[in-house]
C-alpha cells in the first residue's frame, strides 16, 4: 500500500509559530490547502491534545497531529510542517517539537498499512533532524521515501 | 499472547506503536497478536491482553481506565525506537 500523496501544498517549511496550538493549526492549514480536510479538522486535532495530553509527540522533536475520522475529512492525507524555532508541547521526554506531521484518515482500520510505511522512514535515527533542516519539498519527500513524481 | 497498543483516538499513533511492537517481537523471535485501541475502548480491548503498550503521557489514564485488569502497562517514550520497545517487552516477558 502506498502513502497518501504529499504535494507541495501539504508541506510548509521553516514556519514561525508561538506555541503548539499554532503549530498544529499550521498542519491543519496544510491539510486544507492540499484538499484533504476542511478547516474544522485543525480544531479537532487541537482538541485531542487538550483532552489526552501531549502523547502525540511520539519521538524526540516529532509530533503526529491527528483526530478521528469525521465529516471534515474529505480524503485521507498527510501534511508536514517544519518549525523555524522548536516549541514545547508539554511532553515529558520528547519536547521541544521541530516537525509536525498532520494525519487525516477516513477509516480507522484501513490506514494501518500505510502508517507502517511511514513508520519505516521514521525508524531511521536522525531523520527528524534531517526533515527539520529540509529546504525544499522535494528533499523532504525523498527523506520520507516518496517517489517524487507528483509527490505520490 | 495478546498485546494492545493504545492512544487517545485509536488511529495514527497507536497504529505506529502496533507496527513497531510487531517488529520488536519479530526480532526477539516472539509471536503475539498486537491490536490497536483508543483510550475509551481500552478496558474492553485489554480484557484478555497480557500487555498494554502506551505513552508515558497516557499511562495514568490507561491505568485508571483498565482498573483491576491484570495486563501489565508498558510506557514507551519513542514510538519509533524498536530497540526501546523490544527491550521493554523482553524485560516484561522474561
Amino acid at each position: 500500500m502506498i502513502l497518501p500523496p504529499l504535494p507541495d501544498d501539504a508541506i510548509l517549511l521553516g514556519v514561525h509559530v508561538d506555541d503548539w496550538r499554532a503549530a498544529v493549526r499550521e498542519a491543519g492549514r496544510a491539510l486544507v490547502r492540499s484538499g484533504s480536510t476542511r478547516s474544522e479538522y485543525a480544531d479537532r486535532m487541537i482538541a485531542v491534545i487538550e483532552e489526552f495530553g501531549a502523547y502525540v509527540v511520539i519521538a524526540p522533536g516529532l509530533a503526529l497531529a491527528h483526530a478521528r475520522p469525521g465529516p471534515d475529512v474529505r480524503r485521507e492525507g498527510l501534511a508536514v510542517v517544519t518549525l523555524a524555532e522548536p516549541v514545547p508541547f508539554g511532553h515529558p521526554h520528547n519536547d521541544p517539537v521541530r516537525v509536525v506531521v498532520g494525519l487525516a484518515v477516513s477509516n480507522a482500520e484501513e490506514h494501518v498499512a500505510w502508517v507502517a510505511k511511514l513508520a519505516n522512514a521514521f525508524n531511521d535515527r536522525g531523520i527528524v533532524g534531517r526533515i527539520a533542516r529540509a529546504e525544499t519539498p522535494e528533499e523532504l519527500r525523498a527523506l520520507l521515501g516518496f517517489d517524487d513524481r507528483a509527490g505520490a | 499472547m495478546k498485546i494492545v497498543a493504545v492512544c487517545g483516538v485509536g488511529i495514527g499513533t497507536s497504529a505506529i506503536l502496533k507496527v513497531n511492537a510487531e517488529r520488536a517481537l519479530d526480532r526477539l523471535g516472539l509471536s503475539a497478536d498486537v491490536d490497536a485501541s483508543d483510550l475509551p475502548g481500552i478496558a474492553a480491548a485489554a480484557a484478555d491482553a497480557q500487555i498494554i503498550l502506551t505513552s508515558t503521557e497516557l499511562s495514568s489514564a490507561v491505568r485508571h481506565a483498565v482498573g483491576r485488569n491484570h495486563a501489565e502497562i508498558i510506557e514507551v517514550s519513542n514510538y519509533f525506537d524498536v530497540e526501546e520497545i523490544g527491550a521493554k517487552l523482553e524485560t516484561s516477558l522474561g
